[in-house]
């Protein structure tokens, strides 16, 4: 027992009221806890910023280290949509579509110059920048961004789960913000 | 200067489509041909059917905006798998009405070229038997690849044009 301590890190506890026996503390930040240390990413990758991610899934990065270990391939079953890459005006439907069978609560992180503005793809057929059809949380910059700006991205992503209110999703201002998307 | 074969293959086509051939060429190696609008499609089955020749395979099909000459370009590259030989044949479209038959009944291959060529040119292949636009989205309503629309996307707000040296709309045609 003694020798795990040294290798493994627990996730910090919240602020509460610790007794002989007992710990109290509010429903949202123990959900916040789980949510934020258990995050199944369902990559949405179409170019070169993909392969950035694959490195990031990969042992030298790992995304595993923060409770990411499992990508979910369906977006039934993610929590967050990670947008990796050039996406064509073509594309722009079946991503949409993707974020819409996502069940709620779900993030999006915009990998990429791409996928936030276009990118160096000023022209007609490419979209300029995925917040045009979704609600994006965190923009990572880069042509590509490396796979520790990616982690950062995902840092970002946590401190956002983990302080969310649990009522954030039935607030009429979140419900606003999906109705600009066009989202129901 | 053409070779002797491809004189052969020249005297053969001006036998038969003499008042067609507008003018002849060789660019890179490669017999070019450009030919009335009226006489494609005899010119290209005769390409097809005549034992020596046998231009049995289309390589490609393209189109060129020509903004100056208010004209469209269609551009047929074929090659004879038995010579290896290529030849290049071009015929010219009116901009405001560009049309010509498909080849689609000799090359069914050419269905998703002239689909390619209709949607970033607006060519029209009469008797195309699926004549819609493959690439672009279903809902574009310009021909992208023609000079008077241009490149970007025009409801980007973060690119000036002062920003890369250009004048505004300097890749508008002036006319």
């Amino acid at each position: 027992m003694s020798e795990l301590h040294g290798r493994i890190s627990l996730a910090e506890k919240p602020p509460g009221i610790e007794g002989a026996g007992f710990f109290a503390t509010s429903l949202e930040k123990v959900v916040g806890l789980a949510r934020k240390n258990s995050i199944w990413p369902l990559p949405f990758a179409t170019s070169c910023c993909g392969i950035e991610f694959m490195a990031t899934m990969g042992a030298h990065y790992d995304l595993a280290r923060f409770g990411s270990e499992r990508l979910s391939f369906s977006p039934r079953q993610a929590d967050l949509l990670m947008v990796m890459g050039t996406i064509a005006k073509k594309m722009g439907p079946i991503l949409r579509q993707v974020y819409e069978q996502m069940a709620e609560p779900r993030w999006v992180m915009s990998v990429g110059a791409c996928a936030c503005s276009g990118g160096i793809f000023d022209t007609y057929s490419v979209l300029q920048g995925i917040d045009r059809i979704i609600p994006v949380d965190v923009y990572v910059p880069g042509c590509p961004p490396r796979p520790e700006q990616i982690l950062d991205g995902i840092l970002k992503i946590q401190h956002l789960v983990e302080t969310e209110s649990l009522r954030r999703r039935d607030s009429p201002e979140y419900k606003a913000l999906l109705n600009k998307y066009g989202i129901e | 200067m053409e070779s002797a074969e491809q004189s052969e293959t020249l005297t053969l086509l001006t036998e038969r489509f003499g008042d067609s051939i507008l003018s002849t060429d060789v660019h890179y190696g490669i017999l070019s041909l450009s030919v009335k609008q009226a006489a494609i499609v005899d010119i290209i089955h005769f390409l097809y059917d005549h034992p020596q020749l046998r231009y049995q395979y289309l390589t490609t099909l393209c189109g060129i905006h020509y903004p100056e000459l208010s004209q469209i370009a269609v551009m047929y590259q074929l090659h004879s798998l038995e010579n290896n030989k290529r030849i290049r044949l071009k015929i010219w479209l009116p901009e405001d009405k560009p049309e010509t038959p498909t080849i689609t009944n000799l090359f069914a291959g050419a269905n998703w070229m002239e689909r390619e060529t209709y949607d970033f040119f607006g060519v029209v292949f009469t008797g195309h038997p699926d004549l819609r636009r493959i690439l672009n989205v279903e809902d574009m309503t310009i021909f992208p690849m023609r000079k008077e629309y241009p490149l970007e996307d025009q409801t980007r707000e973060d690119k000036k044009d002062e920003m890369f040296g250009r004048l505004p709309h300097q890749h508008l045609r002036t006319s």
